[in-house]
């Protein structure tokens, strides 16, 4: 399946996040997803890569597109899969984290894909198990597997990463997304840009290599990517902004501010789109917007995580 | 668990400790008898007849260590620590009296609650302190009942954990209390700040993706409570200053003759928020382990006298509830057992302090905030409340040499120099 000439072995059991990773491993592993993008494309949508291999989807904070995107990822490498979501599992009834994976661990199974309200836990749990972990979200800290498709997406159209202006727009503070992103785009070369109000801008970012504008048409004149951040309706009460309807006005996006960037420059977002917020809807459907391209390729950026680290666990 | 048990003293004639005690003007060489658990004199070459002997040389005997902040977590937290083990934990630091924090289940914040704790530690020949609630159930509403507490044996008076957010209240509360002239406790930290974070705020909480806790949180919480101080002249005592600017408010508090007292804790001495990069659960604390910008501030602000004492905050809490993920774990670390051995490591031999300095900080300033003029001094006639140390030995603080119910630390695992081996309270030796 392997089929670049990247000269680095993977050698991580655990994808934890995108501030660990050395700007090669994340190449390696986009280079990985370019070969595996193709099995998605097939009739028949089926790799043997992972046969045998037993992954559990332990998702222990709400998701739907994240956690069905890592099924067809594991699907399509033959994996065998099996979710485990907080409702349903003995965590309710006051199980520790840590029980739950030593429990998992005991079922023989070789990965596991754990979304967490905290930041952090996957980190922890990592040292506890044998299992490699793929973290699916964790607390405001990172999303590595979003941020890889985004850089993904990103390089399949532009050819390259460095020295593109890269803008995210939105709630900076509580995204997960737009910090693996920061770490991701910094190691390889990207401007990248924060916009939002200083309530939604984690203290100090600026140190870690990106700039903060707050004013969105300055920020995003001249840029080759936007990525829009959902504002989360929940946080509303927090006074983090006064309302969502100046949140709209002020750093909403339309067709018309979309043009202060550069005429070929794309559009993303994580999802899900709160349209006529973040967004204005012809925007979100217009030729520029690459939404869907992230979702399509999701599949073979997971793909290429869950192949990399069961190969690093087979040379344990 | 770990058990000391305490030998009454009969008669014991301790020989060649240096025995060092500022208040008297002591330091050199010398023996020290104890008859019948109290103190009967020092000086040199004693005679004792049908005395014990115990040969001290190498050691240092001083008075005993007090502690300022300590949660003993009875009653109602007893799976976390209770009066004995508590006690236990504190004897194998050196301490010789600790003061109690009242956020206990029911809070201690009537005569009966304070009463109840001193009779169980008066069984275990400890010298517990209590400090009772500031306000009724530590809700930061009605004044507690503070003169029946004073009467029942209550030091100081405290919401602890809770700093009263309403300034109307905590004026007539700290007027109250100065009163029946208690110290006010104060955990200063406005909890509208503080919010949900779990670490101090900085270039390490942005790092790590964890929400923060900013020095602003516990500044214009001290800002406000010397205000009330210039206010009402009550005797407030800022608990574990963790910020520069805290530390710069207070100096400037003491310069204008205010009645304000401070102390800090030996982990905001000795760590910085940097130990947080593995999101271990045991280095999350309130206030939170700061900047190394805070951490220098602090140790100018003991070694300039803003801060007058050393406290532990000694937060037991059981494992099962520490090792949580980090926005569920609770705050704090145990610090009795480890706190004489980072203090000498950090300040004795790592800032050439002298152990005058550290008694200072750990037993005779704390004995003057609480106008117990028995301790922070050997007194001829008294009890014996003194320890035996090794100012020089190395040893490493580890899980399993724990006396405390709970084994969460921040300082397992750390090399440190200089060790309490004899304990001396109430008249009953115990040895290490």
């Amino acid at each position: 399946m392997m089929s670049n000439g990247t000269k680095i072995q993977w050698t991580r059991k655990d994808l934890l996040g995108l501030k660990d990773l050395s700007a090669a491993e994340i190449g390696l592993i986009l280079d990985t997803a370019k070969s595996f993008s193709e099995v998605s494309q097939r009739a028949v949508k089926k790799s043997p890569a992972l046969r045998g291999k037993t992954v559990v989807n332990l998702f222990l904070e709400p998701s739907t597109r994240t956690r069905v995107s890592f099924e067809l990822a594991e699907k399509r490498l033959s994996a065998d899969a099996i979710g485990m979501a907080s409702g349903g599992s003995s965590m309710t009834k006051g199980e520790s984290l840590w029980d739950t994976i030593a429990n998992i661990e005991a079922l023989k199974v070789d990965l596991i894909v754990m979304r967490h309200s905290s930041s952090g836990a996957p980190h922890r749990v990592s040292n506890y198990t044998k299992c490699g972990i793929v973290n699916a979200g964790d607390g405001i800290n990172e999303h590595p597997t979003q941020g890889l498709l985004d850089i993904f997406t990103l390089r399949e159209l532009k050819g390259k990463i460095r020295g593109l202006k890269v803008v995210f727009v939105g709630d900076i503070l509580h995204s997960r997304v737009a910090r693996s992103n920061v770490w991701g785009l910094t190691k390889l070369g990207a401007e990248v840009v924060l916009c939002g109000p200083k309530t939604l801008i984690p203290w100090g970012i600026e140190e870690l290599g990106v700039k903060v504008i707050h004013d969105v048409r300055k920020a995003i004149d001249g840029a080759d990517a936007v990525t829009l951040l959902r504002i989360q309706m929940e946080r509303q009460n927090e006074t983090l902004f006064p309302s969502i309807r100046e949140y709209a006005s002020t750093f909403g996006l339309n067709t018309e501010l979309f043009k202060l960037a550069k005429p070929d420059a794309i559009l993303m977002h994580p999802g899900p789109v709160n349209r006529g917020v973040e967004i204005e809807s012809a925007l979100a459907d217009s030729t520029q917007s690459y939404i869907l391209k992230q979702v399509t390729n999701g599949i073979a950026v997971r793909m290429a995580v869950l192949y990399l680290l069961s190969g690093a666990l087979k040379n344990e | 668990m770990n058990k000391l048990n305490g030998q009454s003293v009969k008669n014991l004639l301790i020989r060649n400790a240096r025995i060092v005690d500022p208040v008297n003007k002591v330091d050199e060489v010398m023996d020290l008898h104890v008859q019948s658990r109290k103190i009967v004199k020092w000086g040199k070459a004693l005679q004792a007849e049908d005395a014990e002997t115990m040969d001290a040389k190498g050691l240092c005997l001083m008075p005993g260590l007090i502690d300022l902040h300590v949660h003993f977590r009875e009653p109602g937290y007893e799976h976390k620590e209770t009066i004995e083990s508590g006690v236990q934990a504190a004897i194998a630091g050196g301490f010789v009296a600790c003061v109690t924090m009242p956020n206990t289940k029911p809070a201690c914040d009537n005569a009966q609650v304070v009463k109840y704790q001193m009779e169980r530690a008066n069984i275990l020949n400890f010298n517990l302190l209590p400090s009772g609630a500031l306000t009724q159930g530590r809700e930061g509403k009605k004044v507690a009942e503070m003169a029946e507490m004073k009467v029942s044996g209550a030091v100081a008076v405290t919401d602890d954990g809770n700093w009263v957010v309403d300034s109307g209240v905590a004026r007539r509360a700290y007027e109250y209390a100065a009163t029946y002239g208690l110290p006010v406790m104060t955990h200063a930290e406005d909890p509208t700040i503080s919010l949900n974070g779990v670490m101090n705020e900085g270039i390490v909480s942005t790092k790590l993706g964890l929400r923060g806790r900013p020095n602003a949180s516990e500044d214009i919480a001290i800002a406000r409570d010397i205000e009330l101080t210039r206010l009402i002249k009550c005797h407030l005592h800022v608990q574990h200053v963790s910020t520069c600017g805290g530390v710069a408010m207070i100096r400037r508090a003491k310069d204008e003759g205010l009645p304000v007292t401070a102390e800090a804790t030996p982990h905001h001495l000795a760590l910085t928020d940097e130990e947080f990069v593995k999101y271990d659960t045991f280095y999350k604390m309130n206030p939170p382990l700061r900047t190394e910008k805070d951490r220098q501030a602090v140790i100018r602000g003991l070694e300039d006298g803003t801060i007058d004492a050393i406290a532990t905050d000694h937060a037991p809490h059981a494992f099962e509830e520490k090792d949580m993920d980090i926005e569920v774990a609770p705050f704090g670390t145990i610090g009795l057992e480890s706190a004489f051995g980072v203090v000498l490591t950090e300040l004795y031999h790592g800032r050439k302090w002298k152990i005058e300095d550290v008694l200072r900080k750990m037993s005779i300033a704390p004995s003057e905030i609480l106008k117990k003029t028995n301790f922070g001094r050997l007194k001829a006639g008294e009890h014996a409340n003194f320890i035996l140390a090794d100012l020089d030995l190395e040893w490493v603080f580890e899980q399993k040499n724990v006396y405390s119910k709970s084994v969460n630390s921040c300082f397992f695992g750390k090399k440190l120099k200089g060790k309490v081996l004899h304990t001396f309270v109430k008249g009953f030796q115990y040895s290490l």
